[in-house]
């Protein structure tokens, strides 16, 4: 069952259009991702579902219900969706407890009680409960933040920037828990974020943006393996682009030698070509014809990352297992391992 | 927040500001006006007086504040010693003691036929001229008087950047060997520099602003000047000019404060606050910052109020009638009127830059809020020429049209003392109902509309309550300054209206000093309040949040 559907969004700030046809859907207990560059628009399209914006153009509809159009505006306070965000927000004048008690205050007493004793016991911090927000650290004071939002059971829960505001390593510990506490509590979400390690950590589906565009929806896999555009190629993952040419409907010949696979229909008999070289494509054959130079290599704990530059002049990246390393400047043969290449036409 | 909202919203700032900024403008425009017959004849002869008399008071005023409050400051926050904590607060009591009420004790205390000098000819048998006292009505006394009563600007200002400088910068000064002087002079000291600087012009215009003082010791300043210029000659033109001289002084005050604070910003860059190892005073040491702390608070305060109090209890039977009542009751509706005016003005000029951010609201709101630094004297004369010139007006207006006389609407009425104070303490209120907003991120107003909550909602359970204390205090603060308000008063009450400034200044300038005591003692108690409220958030510990603003 759609949860939430995004239709054709468009959003400006007066004459300055941040949003351009935004359209993505949201399933049941599903958890998305918005991911792109800072200014790339996805806290617009976040407040935009919440109700603190009101787009331009285009429909959001969540649960089958229009939350906005020509004569419709649901107010944000009648949305039913929880919203965590990147300052965290807790109100300082309300201990841990009233917090979190703060969105359920129509149910009684007793099941405001059990819902936060419930909540606190979930974000693990139920020896916290009555202490104000100053006392607490900022991952400490985020999870609170989320548990407040998850206390009405709200229909969706949007999260902006959630971790930015933490240390390096307790963000893709807390990226993993948050996962796990949206999944126990069966909560259809949304993660905005410009990192894609804490994109695949929490989202089951990801869409990145650009300038204002939706460039792709996809699972973390598609987006790495099956980009659709250079954007997505180049923002997602490391990798390089080699040029090549297009010799027959299944045959590009590169620098590299030729590379076959299942082309897209829009690359035409002699068209120039980029296709997507991920390192874990580029194998060693010291005994191979083609030859590139190592000019910088990287320490990776499991392995080291190189930098190579073909007789073409073309650089790559190349990832190998293993204590040993190759010096810089050495010369090595290569051979490329392709199954299904990844080719954007030149301009 | 939705257009008509925010067109009616910018409009209505701009206009509060226009009006708040008319005597301003109006003591600016006056330099444009041909001169009077006085004018020459007050340059040529009582202006370099002024002019000089001015300069040396500041200049004694801020040696003096820099003096008591920067070694205080540094004493309390940076040493452990004996009664530290205690004078952590009490070092704010002086505070609470108008200027001018101290001088005319002191005066009561050490002039001739005063008890000191008294009891020093009694036990000597010393006589008059055979023996060297210092003359406390002199610009020395002016000066010390000052200095005691306004040191807890610096004071204030420079204590909490040094308990907010980087705990880190002055651990690894340690580190390199530094001593506690050493760590003083180059590194806490450079630091605190922009923070110290922007409460020394506060004080400077504290200084440059009062009257009681200097008239009560008889010194020709410009305040004093204005008032001579004024009801001695009646010379509006020339006292507006006056007027104007000095508010150029001011401006200089202003752009000093102003760049030091921003330096300020800068220079606090501490993230993690994390408790300074104090140094261990001991011996006579010890006994040195005790002492360093003790007297300024047994001079600024305890003594003055102790020889008040005394007075108080010889004449506060005669003092205390119906007419002392009423002097109460003016001074409280005053106060509390203007202050109710301020926080309302306050609230509505802070949510709107808080809504409608932007060039205009923010020139507008700096505008509005200029009046903390002009002298109230200033003020007064910038208030009176339009109100009286308006007055005017109407009046010839019903007499023209309706055959009545209007008499006098707005000059000579509390409208004209309500609207100088509310010029005067707008920028008070201001900053501390600002100080209140800023801790209600945007964000908060958005998480509660995302729990459910209305707009209307997120005011009662949000914004009230985070903006109760703040403004309850500036409600306060306004209420305690209108009651110890001198000169403004003096200018501009109607016809055989007093407060209690103003009667106790009376009474001391014709020499019922003990008479006096009563009125000055209501103003001191209290002055005590936001004294004893303002301690309050500066004894909490530098890991609470409690920050401390004047």
């Amino acid at each position: 069952m759609k949860r939430l559907e995004v239709k054709k969004l468009d959003f400006s700030y007066g004459r300055n259009q941040i949003l351009f046809e935004v359209d993505f859907t949201l399933e049941e207990s599903q958890i998305g991702c918005l991911l792109g560059p800072s200014g790339c628009g996805k806290t617009t399209v976040l407040r935009a579902i919440a109700g603190f914006e009101n787009p331009t153009k285009g429909e959001i509809v969540l649960n089958g219900n229009k939350l906005n159009g020509s004569n419709i505006f649901v107010e944000p306070e009648k949305r039913q969706i929880g919203m965590v965000f990147q300052d965290i927000a807790l109100f300082p004048h309300l201990s841990v407890d009233d917090n979190i008690q703060f969105g359920i205050r129509s149910l009684p007493q007793t099941q405001r009680n059990r819902r936060s004793n419930e909540l606190l016991e979930l974000v693990d911090m139920s020896q916290f409960k009555k202490t104000y927000p100053h006392q607490l650290s900022g991952g400490q004071q985020q999870r609170i933040a989320l548990a407040r939002a998850m206390a009405p059971k709200p229909s969706l829960l949007l999260m902006d920037e959630p971790l930015s505001s933490l240390d390096e390593e307790l963000r893709e510990q807390l990226a993993r828990e948050i996962r796990l506490i949206l999944q126990q509590e069966k909560i259809s979400a949304i993660l905005v974020t410009h990192d894609q390690k804490e994109a695949f950590a929490v989202g089951d589906h990801i869409c990145v943006m650009h300038q204002g565009r939706v460039q792709q929806n996809d699972s973390a896999y598609n987006l790495y393996h099956r980009p659709l555009n250079r954007f997505v190629a180049e923002f997602i993952g490391e990798g390089a682009l080699l040029p090549g040419i297009v010799t027959s409907a299944d045959t590009i010949a590169t620098d590299l030698g030729e590379i076959t696979g299942n082309l897209p229909k829009s690359c035409k008999h002699q068209d120039n070509v980029d296709v997507l070289i991920r390192p874990e494509n580029v194998i060693i054959e010291d005994e191979n014809e083609n030859k590139a130079v190592i000019t910088e290599r990287y320490f990776r704990g499991s392995g080291y990352l190189y930098t190579l530059k073909t007789s073409g002049g073309a650089e790559l990246l190349c990832l190998l297992p293993g204590s040993e390393g190759l010096q810089i400047d050495q010369s090595i043969g290569i051979r490329l391992q392709i199954e299904r290449p990844v080719v954007f036409s030149r301009p | 927040m939705t257009n008509i909202t925010s067109r009616m919203w910018r409009p209505s700032i701009v206009g509060t500001a226009l009006i708040l900024s008319v005597p301003i403008l109006t003591i600016v425009f006056s330099v444009f006006e041909p001169p009077g017959e006085n004018w020459q004849h007050l340059k040529d002869t009582v202006l370099p007086e002024y002019l000089g008399n001015s300069l040396l008071l500041t200049f004694g005023v801020g040696s003096g504040t820099l003096l008591i409050g920067v070694s205080t400051a540094w004493l309390t926050a940076m040493c452990r010693f004996p009664g530290k904590n205690l004078f952590v607060w009490l070092l704010l009591l002086p505070m609470a003691m108008p200027a001018y009420i101290v001088a005319y004790t002191y005066t009561g205390m050490f002039d001739f036929a005063g008890p000191v000098q008294t009891t020093i000819r009694d036990w000597t048998g010393w006589r008059y001229q055979e023996y060297y006292f210092p003359q406390i009505r002199s610009m020395g006394g002016a000066i010390a008087m000052l200095s005691l009563v306004l040191y807890p600007y610096v004071y204030l200002l420079g204590r909490s950047t040094f308990l907010e400088q980087s705990v880190g910068v002055m651990e690894v000064s340690r580190t390199l060997d530094c001593g506690p002087w050493t760590v003083f002079y180059r590194v806490a000291l450079p630091l605190a520099r922009p923070a110290i600087v922007a409460g020394l012009s506060l004080a400077l215009m504290e200084t440059l602003a009062d009257y009681g003082t200097v008239a009560y010791f008889g010194l020709g300043v410009f305040t004093t000047g204005i008032f001579r210029t004024w009801f001695g000659l009646g010379d509006y033109t020339s006292a507006a000019k006056l007027a104007a001289l000095l508010m150029l002084f001011v401006f200089a005050l202003i752009i000093m404060e102003r760049v030091s604070r921003n330096k300020a910003q800068y220079h606090n860059s501490s993230g993690k606050l994390t408790r300074f190892s104090e140094y261990r005073l001991q011996g006579f040491k010890a006994w040195g910052a005790f002492a360093i702390c003790a007297i300024p608070i047994f001079l600024g305060f305890f003594l003055p109020a102790a020889q008040l109090s005394l007075w108080a209890m010889e004449t506060w039977s005669e003092m205390v009638d119906d007419r002392f009542f009423e002097l109460i009751r003016n001074s409280f509706l005053l106060g509390l009127g203007a202050a109710l005016i301020s926080v309302i003005l306050a609230l509505f000029l802070g949510y709107g830059k808080r809504i409608l951010p932007g060039k205009t609201t923010i020139v507008s709101i700096r505008t509005a809020s200029i009046g903390y630094a002009i002298p109230g004297t200033v003020i007064a004369v910038g208030v009176i020429i339009p109100f009286a010139w308006l007055d005017v007006r109407i009046d010839a207006f019903m007499k023209s049209s309706f055959g009545i006389s209007s008499g006098l609407f707005f000059s000579g009425t509390i409208v004209a003392v309500m609207f100088a104070y509310v010029v005067r303490f707008l920028a008070i209120s201001l900053q501390t109902v600002e100080s209140g907003l800023d801790k209600i991120k945007p964000s908060m107003d958005d998480a509660a509309r995302s729990l459910g909550y209305r707009p209307r909602e997120t005011l009662f359970k949000i914004h009230i309550p985070l903006m109760k204390s703040s403004t309850l205090t500036a409600l306060m603060i306004v209420f305690v300054d209108v009651m110890k308000e001198l000169p403004a008063t003096l200018i501009l009450r109607p016809f055989d209206f007093n407060t209690l400034a103003v009667r106790a200044f009376e009474l001391a300038s014709d020499e019922r000093l003990a008479d006096s005591s009563t009125a000055a003692l209501t103003i001191v108690i209290v002055g005590l309040l936001p004294v004893i409220f303002l301690s309050k958030t500066i004894s909490q510990s530098r890991f609470d949040q409690g920050n401390t603003e004047i």
